[in-house]
């Protein structure tokens, strides 16, 4: 059914629409509307056979779901930025005891400073702990990933994060098809778990490993990520057969077939750099784009077939690695190594700075004529940057850096030395 | 208190003489039919006062259940002794997540448990005084404010043991620990508020809160079975002496137990909605030094000169207790 609301509301209803036996949830922005909504469903009844639980933390709400999940229950949370942080011990065990939960990581910067906005900080500090990571570009992707994320998780008893960006996404209006019941119920099977904790069969869970095996359980888990690479393009695939449209699998290209110049990327601004590159096209520039819809697993096999006939890709990335760079660019590097294939981290979008088609038309072009470093920051204020390490220069012990920058800009009156 | 106290007089030994009682006032761990959840072939040290009351509790519980019971489990001795790889001594459905967790683990698994449809199987969380008055402090106190169906069991031993004695929250003022050193001007564990977790359940209101000591078999037996005739949060503190922790002999851990009662430092209660319902009296008082002399924890307060000072600190805690619980038997 085709209605118009909130990427927020889409997400609560494609959740919904799943059945879950178990929500629970601390607010976050951007992630409350997903999770007031849910609650919402819940309470009026029109999601029945649920419980929706109101923790003290997002650690609690990791930890209920792993332990409502271990007794046989589908469940789901959804959070962001510090929430994702303050939940970490619980992330890494989820993965670990092997439990399908789903979650929704409603992308948003991590502070200090302390930044609401966007940028993919906070599901790429997580990037290894053990669960698949999808990331939607649009608010449709967003909805279809979810259903495909618990089908996929239960399958593979892997936990399942669905990225989406915040705000663009989770507050944006759009248009959205909502599925019917039905066709939810033909895709996505009952939750089966292989190991309950049930009183006829008792089980212990999450039992020590010591050295003598957890070299082989760490081996299972990896393992266990790879198979998840073949399995992600066949849910797809079943996905379109019953909803009757493309949605997740890898990775997706657009007129990066024939292209010298490739713009790899992952999530909402995938749609800003595809109208870039029809202008560039049209300007005789042969650009694309390759849009990462699964970071984790990482598609090795495919982002290199996507990649190698390039002569330059182009890594936009919304998260920045302190002391190295890009995190994106140097998973895409280990895919393309051993082709000459020229490598460009940019980093844009830190804590919701906008990515504008001006300023992405200007980088393609700077990586077609060589004149992208290998590191880049897209739009980044140099004259504020620049008077900040010139105090650093002058300076021994120059202090904090947010608030200097704010001292610089007059922002707040706080006298730092 | 709707349970008939029974005196036994002691023999020295300790043992109860079951054959005196009728066969449905006998101890559930005097069964020979009794679950033995923690079975034995665990790696707890020999006088371990954890393994001990974690047998007694999960047993008793089992009985109220009818054998339906889910245990989460907190990191510390309890978890690490009772699982070694490959084997497990829990007879019952257990899990283990993280340290600081066990409460919200237990929530969610009472949830899965009442969407599922399963009212009759009940859960537990457990874990050691770290787990439960420091790292899990959080989520014990979500979980009791929202009253939700889980009996959370504190096995005491008042230090971190599990890591090498280091201090927890539950640590007595004076008490030499790892990172309490006997030494400098006030050595061992400093006097401060004290964190007293039974007092802080009841005053989240929860229908149900009692303290027990591996000491008294049938007591702890009754709190288990009283714990389980309500539903919502419930909250168990069990004093579980560790002789590797406190330097006693392993062959002393129930006379310790029993004399941490018996001076006042560890009273026993039981509570409902918030209010004392019950108390387990003193016969006669027993001062602190008694309990405090035979654990090598405590040693540097009777060296030369001794610690009056800290020893008449620890008095003091016991007589506010003796107080404030009218811990006195004033018919005897
Ligand atoms: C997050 C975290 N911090 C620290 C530890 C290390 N740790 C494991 S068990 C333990 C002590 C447990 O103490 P307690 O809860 O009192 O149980 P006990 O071993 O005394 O029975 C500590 C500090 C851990 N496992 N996880
Ligand atoms: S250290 Fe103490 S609590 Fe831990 S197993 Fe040994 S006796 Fe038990
Ligand atoms: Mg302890």
């Amino acid at each position: 059914m085709l209605d118009q609301m909130e990427g927020s509301r889409a997400v609560a209803e494609a959740v919904a629409l799943c059945r879950p036996q178990v929500i629970c949830a601390y607010p976050i922005s951007p992630q409350t509307h997903i999770v007031e909504a849910l609650g919402e469903m819940v309470k009026s009844g029109r999601l029945g056979g649920c419980e929706f639980i109101n923790v003290e933390s997002e650690f609690a709400a990791m930890s209920v779901a792993i332990g409502a999940c271990a007794a046989g229950a589908r469940a789901y949370t959804a959070t962001a930025s510090q929430g994702l942080l303050f939940m970490v011990e619980a992330l890494y065990n989820a993965a670990g005891l092997g439990l399908p939960i789903v979650m929704t990581v409603a992308n948003r910067a991590i502070g200090a400073p302390i930044n609401i906005w966007n940028d993919h900080g906070d599901a790429m500090s997580q990037r290894d702990c053990g669960w698949i990571q999808l990331f939607a570009e649009t608010n449709q992707e967003a909805l279809d990933l979810h259903i495909q994320a618990f089908r996929l998780a239960e399958e593979l008893s892997v936990p399942v994060m669905v990225c989406m960006d915040g705000f663009i996404l989770t507050h944006a209006f759009e248009r959205v098809d909502i599925p019917e019941a039905r066709q939810v119920d033909a895709y996505l099977p009952a939750y089966e778990p292989r190991q309950v904790l049930d009183v006829h069969e008792p089980v212990s869970i999450g039992a020590m490993v010591g050295p003598e095996a957890f070299m082989e359980v760490r081996y299972l888990a990896h393992a266990k990520q790879m198979m998840a690479l073949e399995r992600i393009p066949e849910y797809a695939l079943g996905f379109r057969e019953i909803f009757g449209r493309d949605a997740g699998g890898l990775v997706r290209g657009y007129r990066s077939e024939d292209a010298e110049i490739v713009v790899v990327a992952l999530g909402s601004v995938l749609g800003t750099i595809k109208d870039v590159i029809d202008e560039l096209r049209e300007a005789g520039i042969r650009a694309g784009v390759l849009g990462i819809c699964c970071f984790r697993p990482w598609p090795m096999e495919a982002v290199r077939e996507a990649l190698r006939d390039a002569r330059c890709v182009v890594v936009l990335e919304k998260s920045l690695a302190v002391g190295i760079g890009g995190i994106v660019a140097t998973n895409v590097r280990t895919a393309l190594a051993g082709f000459a294939v020229a490598v460009h981290a940019v980093i844009a979008g830190l804590g919701g700075r906008a990515i504008t088609r001006s300023s992405l038309a200007a980088m393609v072009r700077a990586g077609v004529d060589g004149s992208l470093p290998a590191l880049g920051f897209l739009d980044l204020d140099r004259a504020v940057v620049e008077r900040a390490l010139e105090r650093e220069r002058r300076t021994r012990r120059s202090g904090p850096i947010a608030e200097n920058v704010l001292r610089d800009i007059g922002v707040v009156a706080a006298r730092i030395a | 208190m709707a349970f008939q106290p029974v005196k036994f007089y002691q023999t020295g030994t300790f043992t109860v003489g079951n054959r005196l009682l009728a066969p449905e006032e006998r101890s559930v761990q005097a069964d020979m039919a009794r679950i033995n959840s923690l079975n034995s072939g665990h790696r707890a040290c020999q006088g371990c006062g954890e393994a001990l009351g974690a047998r007694y509790a999960i047993d008793a519980a089992m009985r109220s259940t009818g054998n339906r019971l889910i245990a989460a489990n907190a990191t510390g001795c309890l978890e690490v002794f009772s699982t070694p790889y490959p084997e497990t001594s829990w007879q019952i459905p257990w899990i283990h997540s993280v340290f600081g967790n066990a409460a919200a683990v237990a929530t969610g698994i009472a949830a899965a448990l009442k969407v599922k449809g399963h009212a009759e199987v009940r859960v537990v969380a457990q874990g050691g005084d770290g787990g439960t008055t420091d790292i899990g402090f959080g989520c014990l106190s979500g979980m009791f404010e929202r009253n939700d169906d889980v009996l959370y069991i504190c096995y005491d031993n008042e230090a971190y043991m599990n890591t090498g004695v280091q201090r927890s929250s539950a640590t007595p003022p004076g008490a030499r620990t790892a990172t309490t050193m006997a030494v400098g001007p006030q050595p061992g564990n400093c006097f401060g508020q004290g964190k007293d977790l039974p007092r802080i359940a009841m005053a989240h209101g929860i229908p149900y809160v009692a303290t027990a000591t591996v000491a008294d078999l049938r007591d702890l037996e009754y709190k288990v079975a009283r714990a389980m005739s309500f539903h919502g949060a419930r909250y168990l503190h069990i004093l579980v002496p560790c002789p590797v922790g406190w330097g006693h002999g392993s062959h002393e851990t129930i006379r310790i137990a029993r004399l941490a009662r018996e001076t006042g430092l560890f009273p026993v209660f039981e509570a409902e909605d918030g209010e004392v319902t019950g108390v387990s009296k003193i016969r006669k008082p027993v001062p602190v030094e008694e309990y405090l002399r035979p654990q090598k924890r405590f040693a540097h307060l009777f060296g030369r000169p001794p610690r009056i000072d800290i020893i008449a600190g620890l008095q003091e805690i016991a007589d506010r207790n003796i107080r404030r619980y009218g811990l006195l038997d004033s018919t005897d």
